[in-house]
């Protein structure tokens, strides 16, 4: 059924077989398959409808399945919340949800796992930590080569979209343990913009971290990824090498004009 | 506590931004949006003091106070509502409510006051939680949620105390204590004003430090976002409305404090007030942005101009309409605010 290059010798660090996702009379996955193996870009692509979004979203806790397994290293796993997600230790970034606009940077970081200060002022006051979650912030921004933000202080909406993105591969990198999926992180940038963030995303994949990159950008898929999992119509037809296969021979796949060999 | 300095200095160094004096009034309102109500305020006080010679005198600011603790107190609740996207309608019926129940279960039952207080308080509470599994969990839309149980507590109110006014003479003293008031020099302070005053900070407090204030302010700036960041907004949402409710019930306590009695008919015109304490305060309606102690100045703004006005003899209908007037122009100088370059 499916042609999958580099057939998984090592244990899959992120697996799904057969997950299934209807949406009354739509049906978004058809039993789809995902590998992702460690330490890799793995770039997801498809057309429009083709399920990208909804595998991702399953594999994030933002959906739950309604059939199908998910496995990580080896063993099964229910992910039934971004906060269960998070806790398998699974960071997504979303396309245009990335960021709590009203929010500054550090607050943006930390939100929803915030650090409390020490003693009576953090257990009994629940105070929060500011200090230390600006000063990890800062550190986590130089880190990734995203320091040319003068303020960690500064509200992220007045921040550009390549920086504002920038903030939440931060996150990602900063607490993903195991996986980090960033969907569609380009498709509001420019050119100058996006280069940032491609580097970004290598930056995190040399720390050790595998990435799933969801994309529409071919060029970018094909300047960054190790291997490119083509969806099509709720199903993966095919994993190909993007050293052995052009754009337009994926491209044919994507939109079924090419059988998935 | 009003800081008149307009020098940015702290707040505008980032380069690309345009160094009009539009763009940094611009930023500094952006950065700290209490400022602008603290100087309406501050200009207001100046006003008044400068045309009527009466209106400085310690006894009229000590009833300007106690003329804004109730509608003060009720504006703690609606700016927490108003910071997740929400609206509430019904924190005048829970107020009235709550009221009502202390009131009664004193006077007619002969319940001891702490206990009918807790018990009204428990009300209000509970009116709060009604309110926030409609909004939380049912996902209804907050306007259409609160104006249903604007009806339902006002009806439970009427049938409760079969619209008659319990005075205050009949109930526990310590239901009337947030109308006591004690001296400092010649200004008396009533208790409830003092109450008022501690719910501000703390609030102010938990939004600004803690996990859980953070939680309200990413909920109302984007629900979906924050869910995704890993934040329960189902939880935070109930528990936004549950506090209200409880803030609510405080402002009855306060109410029968006020007005030495209890009354079914009273604080009619309390929601509207609310609503207009917030938005004057700077609380953008579209959820995310405000801070509670603009509400603060949004109250004694309108306060000291209903008094003020009242004072140089100017007839109410205009006390209404300047009051619309500065409603209009802080949702306008909001949507300006909310404005960022990109």
């Amino acid at each position: 059924m499916s042609a999958v290059a580099h057939a998984p010798a090592v244990t899959p660090i992120l697996e799904a077989k057969g997950l299934v996702k209807r949406f009354g009379n739509v049906t978004a996955l058809d039993g789809t398959d995902f590998e992702l193996m460690p330490g890799e870009i793995l770039a997801v692509i498809g057309d429009n409808g083709a399920g990208k979004s909804s595998l991702i979203k399953c594999l994030s806790g933002a959906q739950i399945p309604d059939a199908g397994q998910i496995r990580m290293n080896g063993e099964d796993v229910a992910i039934r919340s971004p906060l269960e997600a998070r806790g398998f230790g699974i960071e997504t970034v979303y396309q245009t949800l990335a960021v709590s606009p009203a929010l500054d940077i550090a607050d943006n970081l930390y939100l929803g796992r915030e650090l409390r200060k020490p003693g009576f002022q953090g257990k009994v006051l629940r105070r929060l930590d500011k200090k230390a979650m600006r000063d990890e912030s800062k550190a986590q921004m130089s880190e990734l080569g995203i320091m040319t933000i003068q303020k960690i202080e500064q509200q992220v909406e007045s921040l550009s979209g390549g920086q504002r993105q920038g903030v939440a591969v931060a996150r990602a990198a900063a607490f993903g343990s195991k996986v980090v999926i960033l969907d569609e992180p380009t498709a509001a940038l420019g050119v100058k913009e996006s280069g940032k963030v491609l580097e970004l995303i290598q930056k995190v994949r040399e720390n050790g971290l595998p990435v799933i990159l969801i994309s529409h950008n071919m060029p970018q898929v094909f300047e960054v990824a190790d291997r490119i999992h083509i969806q099509r119509l709720g199903r993966r037809v095919a994993v190909v090498d993007p050293k052995e296969r052009t754009p337009t021979e994926v491209v044919a796949i994507m939109t079924g004009a090419a059988p998935a060999t | 506590m009003a800081s008149t300095t307009t020098t940015p200095s702290s707040t505008v160094d980032s380069p690309g931004r345009s160094a009009g004096l539009g763009a940094r009034i611009h930023d500094t309102l952006h950065d700290k949006a209490t400022l602008g109500p603290a100087i309406v305020l501050l200009i207001a006080l100046i006003g008044f003091s400068v045309f009527t010679d009466r209106f400085l005198a310690a006894n009229n600011l000590s009833l300007v106070l106690q003329q804004v603790m109730v509608v003060g107190t009720l504006g703690i609740a609606q700016t927490l509502i108003i910071l997740t996207a929400g609206i509430d309608l019904s924190v005048g019926a829970i107020m009235v409510l709550s009221s009502i129940v202390m009131a009664k279960l004193s006077a007619d039952s002969g319940v001891p006051g702490v206990l009918a207080l807790l018990i009204g308080l428990g009300v209000g509470t509970l009116c709060g939680l009604v309110n926030g599994i409609l909004v939380s969990r049912v996902r209804l839309p907050p306007f259409i949620v609160t104006l249903g149980t604007l009806s339902i507590f006002t009806a439970l109110n009427l049938y409760y105390s079969q619209s008659e006014t319990i005075r205050g003479t009949d109930m526990s003293d310590v239901l009337l204590y947030t109308g006591e008031t004690f001296a400092i020099g010649d200004t008396r302070i009533a208790y409830g004003v003092l109450l008022m005053l501690g719910l501000f900070a703390i609030v102010s407090y938990s939004l600004r430090a803690t996990a859980w204030g953070r939680h309200v302010y990413a909920t109302g700036d984007d629900r979906e976002a924050a869910r995704l960041a890993g934040v329960q907004t189902t939880r935070v949402l109930l528990s936004v409305y549950v506090v209200a409710g409880l803030l609510c019930a405080v402002a009855g306590w306060i109410l029968i404090g006020r007005i030495a009695s209890a009354s079914p008919q009273a604080g009619g015109s309390a929601n509207l007030d609310s609503i207009t304490a917030v938005v004057i305060g700077g609380t953008s309606l579209f959820g995310g942005r405000g801070f509670v102690v603009g509400t603060l100045f949004g109250a004694l703004i309108v306060g000291v101009l209903r008094n003020g006005l009242a004072l140089a003899g100017v007839d109410v209908l205009w006390q209404d309409f300047a009051v619309g007037f500065l409603v209009l122009t802080a949702v306008a100088i909001d949507q300006w605010i909310r404005k960022v370059k990109t």
